[in-house]
């Protein structure tokens, strides 16, 4: 199908809100020539993104591959919901899992007493170990998902077969579990690669100093402790760089869908292993996970009922830009889900929250003051992020209802704004209200483009809470976390449930 | 009159071409060995499929430049014709507005067409509910609501049982009939063109052929058509 003209308009929109801003930032920095005149805390920067982010996918799905192993052998009470546990990451805010890790691995958390009580000294969370230990809690889940789907997409006949031959462990790892593994793991990797090399939050709140700086982060320090922004632009330079090289990665491999249905299955094999093995990874996993957020339900309830106002005052922006985003990608990528989508999505691969506000906080500077457009822009920001997930969840569906029942449609005039009321919407339910509930926990939970902007008196909810954070008012940020934790998840849950209310498919 | 001129429509290697002229008001069954282009032919008439020489007329109205919901015509496919999420009446309305609420009078000829396929008090089920045969009525139904002078059926009712599909035959001549409507209907069984159709139209190693009297050709197939339906020819209904 030829693209039609209003897709056309929201592809050249979308374009023109990534490439105007980047095409700003380049011309602030002077051009590409800009890069001869870093710095070696610009080049110390760049060695970390890359370091932490080999070292966080590294780990991730090195420890992922027995986690998978024994939820793709095992049926056990709970397996369904820990799967769902494991997606819940992704919509986490990092801020809240943050103030969790600290509140488990930090200088005074649940590990580092129990290191004192044996007459050993407290951890220290911060610097590459607490980046790459957030990283991990993040990111293993994800690459546990995708494995997972890797095992279950084993055919039941090669067990079968295996079985009858009595293989040996070694052998069947080499015939079967290996190639699988082989084809999938490299996927795994580049994914979470990529989605830890732009690492901003993670880096803010745990990272910093000269040792464990990310180039994101350089950006936020050169604009907000320097106001230095020609070297902010330089470094987004580098950023885009880096994205542009991460993308290519990611091009050239068959990426995984990362939010696979059907992880419900167990393979019927005949070779058990060792039940003790598997159930400690599963324990440990669910433990390195729920633990966390149990510490913050912990700490935050009780301080819920006296925060201060200006969390309040943060929580009601941050549902509004939360909601006016969500609103504006459903606008930007129902009608893309054609043609063009795929084009479009692969825009946002290079997005870097930090490196677009730059370059939009160059482009207002002239007309008006960046700081009142602050929440604004971060739902700007926010839309555009969720883009490409929200067009991946999209599409496959908008294609299979076109080609289901588009002569149909065709041939009783219901085309247009027409048949999106009549069928689209109606149809779409489901995928729609998941996209809806994605984006508005993601921009909910968002800690990025905001922390350029914001001044005291316009700041999201995790923004408030990261202040309160600084400010070691440990118990007010707990308090906010549980606000934060409640809202995202409540608004993806009203989007994603509501949708599956009297849907009838 | 529906006039096929010089027609010409080409898809890589597939080609096919039609040259003649249907007289309006009858049914002609559309048969043909598989792959021939009994549903190419049906869905460049409807609009779907791009013909690449020649034209398709229906009286004087050249059917080319027009989009296929302007098109005089109504066209059940083999599935997908009703939409599972939409009611019986639903689904039925939609052959005379895209708008959710209906005037009364629209309301009461959706109701006349689904009684008068025998759904009256089906009105509020979703296809979902319905068998098989139910949901054949309903898209006759709003076939029948259309109004459209032509008719084009892409064998809608194949998943049917015989009887069933005799039964729903039998409607469509009767619904058409007194509407005047033309149908042309793709066939794969000779017993369901001599039920209802006047006339065949032979599609056949790139052509599509003049129409003939179906009992005419049925009786004496040219070689072609005998390769394809082999003794079933024989067995006369």
């Amino acid at each position: 199908m030829a693209p039609r003209p209003v897709e056309i308009a929201l592809a050249t929109l979308v374009a023109g809100l990534v490439l105007v801003p980047l095409a700003m930032v380049i011309w602030r920095a002077g051009g590409l020539g800009a890069l001869g005149g870093l710095g070696a805390a610009d080049y110390a920067a760049i060695r970390f993104s890359l370091w932490q982010a080999v070292l966080s996918a590294t780990i991730s799905v090195v420890l992922a591959i027995p986690v998978a192993r024994a939820l793709a052998r095992r049926q056990f009470p709970l397996r369904g919901a820990l799967i769902t546990l494991l997606g819940a990451p992704f919509i986490l805010p990092v801020i809240v899992a943050v103030l969790g890790l600290l509140a488990v691995f930090g200088q005074s958390g649940v590990v580092s007493q129990l290191l004192q009580a044996v007459g050993l000294p407290p951890l220290s969370i911060y610097g590459l170990h607490g980046v790459v230990l957030a990283h991990v809690f993040f990111n293993l889940p994800l690459a546990t998902r995708l494995i997972l789907q890797g095992w279950l997409a084993i055919p039941a006949e090669r067990f079968r077969l295996a079985a009858t031959l009595n293989l040996p462990p070694s052998a069947m790892f080499r015939l079967i579990e290996g190639p699988m593994l082989r084809s999938v793991l490299p996927g795994a990797f580049v994914v979470i690669f990529v989605i830890c090399l732009s690492s901003f939050a993670v880096a803010l709140t745990l990272g910093g100093g000269p040792a464990a700086t990310t180039v994101e982060l350089a950006i936020y320090q050169a604009f907000r402790f320097d106001f230095d922004l020609a070297h902010a632009a330089t470094l987004s330079l580098v950023q885009l760089g880096l994205a542009g090289l991460a993308g290519l990665l990611a091009l050239r491999m068959a990426l995984p869908t990362g939010m696979g249905a059907g992880l419900d299955r167990v393979v019927r094999r005949w070779d058990r292993g060792s039940a003790w093995l598997d159930g400690l990874c599963i324990g440990v996993v669910a433990l390195f996970l729920l633990l966390p957020l149990s510490m913050i339900l912990a700490k935050g309830v009780p301080g819920l009922f006296d925060l201060p106002a200006s969390i309040w005052q943060a929580a009601l922006y941050s549902i509004i830009v939360a909601i006016v985003s969500t609103a504006l990608c459903l606008a930007i990528a129902l009608p893309l889900c054609g043609s063009l989508g795929a084009t479009v999505g692969l825009i946002g691969i290079a997005i870097s929250p930090l490196v677009l506000g730059t370059g939009l906080f160059l482009l207002v500077l002239p007309f008006a003051n960046p700081f009142d457009l602050a929440l604004p822009v971060t739902a700007m920001v926010n839309t555009l992020m969720s883009l490409p997930f929200v067009l991946r969840a999209l599409s496959p569906a908008v294609t299979e209802l076109r080609t289901d029942y588009g002569r149909l449609s065709q041939s009783l005039g219901l085309t247009g704004l027409r048949w999106w009321w009549r069928i689209g919407v109606p149809r779409l339910r489901r995928p729609i209200g998941f996209s809806a509930g994605l984006t508005a926990a993601l921009s909910m939970g968002d800690l990025g483009v905001i922390t350029l902007f914001a001044d005291p008196d316009r700041a999201t909810l995790p923004l408030q809470m990261y202040r309160l954070m600084g400010a070691y008012r440990m118990d007010a940020a707990a308090g906010a976390a549980v606000l934060l934790l409640g809202l995202s998840l409540g608004l993806f849950w009203l989007f994603d449930r509501g949708a599956r209310v009297n849907a009838d498919v | 009159m529906l006039t096929f001129d010089n027609l010409e429509i080409a898809q890589g290697d597939f080609r096919l071409t039609a040259n003649f002229a249907v007289q309006p008001g009858g049914i002609i069954a559309v048969m043909g060995p598989s792959g021939a282009g009994k549903s190419t032919l049906l869905n460049a008439v409807a609009g779907f499929t791009p013909v690449t020489g020649g034209h398709i007329a229906w009286g004087q109205t050249d059917l080319g430049p027009l989009s296929p919901q302007s098109r005089p015509i109504a066209m059940l496919f083999q599935d997908q014709n009703l939409f599972p999420h939409l009611t019986a009446f639903e689904n039925a309305a939609l052959a005379l507005t895209p708008r959710r609420r209906l005037t009364t009078d629209q309301q009461a000829q959706v109701n006349a067409a689904l009684a008068r396929v025998d759904l009256a008090g089906f009105e509020g089920r979703k296809p979902g509910a319905l068998s098989g045969g139910q949901q054949s009525r309903v898209a006759l139904a709003r076939v029948m609501l259309q109004g459209k002078p032509l008719v084009l059926l892409d064998e809608p009712f194949a998943a049917l049982g015989p009887a069933l599909k005799a039964e729903m035959l039998d409607l469509v001549a009767e619904i058409t009939h007194s509407s005047g409507a033309t149908v042309m209907m793709v066939s794969h069984d000779p017993a369901d063109a001599r039920r209802i159709a006047d006339q065949v139209v032979l599609v056949a190693d790139g052509v599509a052929h003049e129409p003939a009297p179906t009992a005419k050709l049925l009786d004496n197939p040219p070689p072609s058509l005998r390769d394809y339906l082999g003794d079933s020819v024989m067995r006369k209904t």
